[in-house]
């Protein structure tokens, strides 16, 4: 893949270490140099906030234990903080002051809202190449969404998309099934009809997803999937105006509550019971990010996982990337800046150990190694990395951010009864209209 | 006061006799400067830590203050104006005044309960008192969790298996539907809470004389008659103080529902201090939520103020 890379990564372990030691002294002179009580001697200290848990912590885990034994000139500090709202208030708060951890995860669809330039540093992309990571190795969506006023703000790591889990027993028995596959569903009445199909099957609805709970998003994602295979958008691109589409939106909502009305989907779960529901066997299908495969593969239950039909005409799902930023560091460079660097690089040239998660890879030389073809069902669904869609660049988007939790209120009500498509569809524009209003409380140069 | 002076006087120092005071008035003001440097420290926390950040919030309400403490321009009032236009600010208000109501009234009415019935019951008394009181010494998020996670759970909780055990059909969604999601946080707040109106009561009613029930059963009053007309009105006093207590306990609510519902059904459980940890630290807009706990803040100090004004009304009709 890389004929180069080994020879230059090679010369470059030589000259980080040396690098690292030079700037270990240094720091050690100067006064206001970043404590690094934990350091050993000649060592450089690397701080790393991520919001890991469950599955992909352990995952997670054993990749930076990989990377320490490998790279013992750095004293690698990795932190998991509490995923959500919570992680990127201490992020915000860590960079604001100028004294940040010298790596973090973000979701990369709240970039925007995250004050690029402000509170976060620009990746040295020659410094990048050098390590074996270049632009040309993304789809360029998701890299240029990394992008921020000539500046690259995020380097993603990969993408998690909405997803479609399939029993294959109950699909075997509903009749679902082809050449150990589900055979393909293509189009809005064919995907009721196999719900249908399951349903008789087993006597019990088709398909289960979270419907309802506190900050309950996951009939935000399903909207965003299936909008996004209208071809509509949310917001304008610059993410400055509401675009939403009325007919292609109450199109969607209107299929979502025939699905509850009609029995098809477990009306009233929130998201542990839906996880709960499919694990116990009888639900042919749920609608879900890749990132349960661990509950589900540890349940043993027969299982498989596709992209989610185009049922809407594109073959579009909704995601969100984790990526890696710079936290904004008064004095960034030297030899920590260098250590940042290398551990991005490594992580992504090492990601197949990440897509045991269910994550898909977005270094593409990863997509293509033989060692990730064989993760099944990860690489099932791989070229779905060709069709995500993330929110559009706004403050107020991206994975647990206002507009998820807002707009997943709303829509959780059409899929529980308690509000009309129509009615959804009015407050969902009322509620985006007044999030447009307000104005960014974290200005970076995205804004 | 008594005590004090017939208490023998304390050692005469050369400052008490030169300044020719009594003694008994030295020791007083002996006291007070000793009380203030006793006090001084919490007086040093109490300035740094709540009149300050009183003032600066107000400070802060008027800027497009963000959470790094960063981008702070002066806006005036423009975020008290948006507060005012916010529907969310209203909703949120309707919700915490809607759960007070809710709460109080059996937070007063079960904790008067309790106390009666402890007090009339001469045995074993200790255990009542340990049993009703014991679940306030839990930590908020244990009580909720336990709530949220073995009572409610639709279909397989303590609730439903109850209602199923009764031949009523279950799978109530005491968490996630609107018409119940506000009334199981209630019942949670009342298991929780109530052992502290129990205790108020419980010691007032200690604190009536026996001889006024003694003297009211001589004279043939009955139990029902000697509580309307003797312990109640002996309890005017202890039920004006729980009622404003609970009443601004229960203003303050937070825990229970970022735990239990996270504000939801559809918002319809989000109390107005979830608002501004949502405006503040989720929206990371610290100048808004400041302005809108502002006037959160003004209500509550409204209906603290409320309750001295009226019993200062019923004294002074009561000494005409």
């Amino acid at each position: 893949m890389h004929p180069s890379l080994p020879t230059r990564r090679r010369a470059l372990a030589g000259g980080i270490g040396a690098a690292l030691g030079g700037a270990a002294t240094l720091g050690a002179l100067s006064g206001c140099a970043a404590p690094s009580a934990t350091a050993g001697p000649g060592q450089t200290r690397l701080r790393f906030w991520h919001l890991f848990g469950g599955g992909d912590g352990v995952n997670m885990q054993g990749m930076l234990d990989d990377f320490r034994a490998r790279h013992t000139d750095v004293a690698l500090e990795a932190v998991t903080l509490q995923w959500g709202a919570p992680y990127y208030t201490k992020l915000g708060m860590a960079g604001a002051g100028g004294r940040a951890p010298e790596l973090a995860v973000l979701h990369l669809a709240r970039l925007a809202g995250f004050a690029p330039g402000r509170l976060l540093d620009p990746f040295d992309l020659d410094l990048l190449a050098d390590l074996g990571v270049r632009e040309q190795d993304f789809p360029p969506d998701i890299w240029r969404r990394g992008r921020m006023a000539g500046g690259q703000y995020a380097v993603p790591l990969d993408t998690h998309p909405m997803v479609l889990y399939y029993q294959t027993d109950v699909c075997e028995k509903a009749g679902l099934m082809a050449g150990g596959r589900l055979k393909p569903i293509v189009g809005a009445d064919q995907f009721a009809d196999a719900l249908r199909a399951a349903k008789k099957a087993t006597g019990l609805p088709g398909l289960v997803t979270e419907t309802l709970g506190p900050d309950c998003i996951t009939p935000w994602r399903l909207f965003a999937t299936f909008y996004a295979q209208t071809g509509g958008k949310v917001l304008s691109d610059d993410g400055r105006r509401l675009a939403l589409d009325d007919t292609k939106a109450l199109r969607v909502l209107t299929y979502m509550a025939r699905l509850a009305e009609e029995g098809l989907m477990v009306r009233r779960v929130d998201y542990g019971a839906s996880v709960g529901v499919f694990n116990g066997g009888k639900t042919a299908f749920h609608l879900n990010g890749e990132w349960e495969i661990s509950t589900f593969r540890t349940a043993g239950i027969p299982f498989s996982m596709t992209r989610v039909p185009a049922l809407f005409g594109g073959a579009g799902a909704q995601a969100d990337c984790h990526a890696f930023v710079l936290p904004h560091q008064a004095g960034r460079g030297g030899a920590a800046n260098l250590a940042a660097h290398t551990l991005v690089a490594w992580m992504l040239r090492n990601s197949v150990a990440w897509a045991e998660g269910g994550h898909v890879p977005a270094y593409l030389p990863v997509l293509r190694d033989p060692a990730y073809l064989a993760l099944k069902p990860q690489s099932e669904y791989r070229d779905v990395i060709d069709d995500v869609a993330l929110d559009e660049p706004a403050w107020f988007a991206g994975s647990a951010s206002r507009m998820w939790i807002e707009l997943g209120a709303v829509f959780s009500g059409v899929l529980t009864g308690s509000r009309s498509p129509r009615g959804a569809l009015t407050e969902a524009k009322a509620r985006l209209r007044n999030l447009l209003d307000t104005r960014n409380p974290l200005p970076g140069v995205a804004s | 006061m008594t005590t004090t002076t017939a208490a023998p006087p304390p050692p005469v120092t050369a400052r008490h006799t030169a300044a020719g005071r009594a003694p008994v008035r030295s020791v007083h003001r002996r006291w007070t400067e000793h009380g203030l440097v006793f006090v001084a420290p919490f007086l040093l926390l109490y300035a740094m830590f709540l009149l300050w950040p009183l003032v600066s919030g107000v400070g802060m309400s008027l800027t497009s203050e963000n959470i790094t403490g960063t981008g702070g321009e002066f806006v005036g009032l423009a975020n008290y104006a948006e507060a005012v236009r916010d529907p969310d600010v209203w909703s949120s208000l309707w919700n915490t005044v809607w759960f007070t109501v809710l709460s109080t009234v059996p937070l007063v009415l079960v904790g008067l309960g309790l106390a009666l019935l402890s007090h009339q019951l001469r045995v074993v008394q200790w255990l009542w008192r340990l049993s009703w009181f014991a679940p306030f010494l839990l930590p908020s998020g244990v009580v909720c969790l336990l709530f949220a996670q073995m009572i409610f759970p639709s279909g397989f909780g303590l609730a439903d298996q109850t209602l199923a055990a009764a031949g009523l059909e279950p799978g109530i969604g005491w968490l996630s539907e609107e018409r119940y999601a506000m009334l199981s946080i209630v019942a949670t707040t009342v298991w929780w809470t109530v052992g502290f109106n129990f205790l108020l009561y419980l010691a007032a009613l200690q604190a009536i004389p026996v001889h006024l029930h003694e003297a009211a059963e001589l004279d043939g009053a009955g139990a029902w008659h000697r509580l309307l007309h003797i312990t109640l009105p002996m309890l005017r006093r202890t039920t004006a103080l729980v009622v404003v207590l609970q009443v601004l306990a229960s203003l303050k609510i937070f825990d229970q529902v970022y735990i239990m519902t996270g504000g939801g059904p559809d918002e319809s459980t989000r109390p107005i201090l979830q608002y501004v940890y949502q405006q503040g630290f989720t929206g990371y807009r610290i100048g808004y939520a400041s302005a809108v706990s502002y006037l959160f803040f003004a209500l509550i100090l409204i209906v603290s103020l409320v309750r001295p004004a009226l019993s200062r009304r019923r004294a002074e009709e009561a000494a005409k």
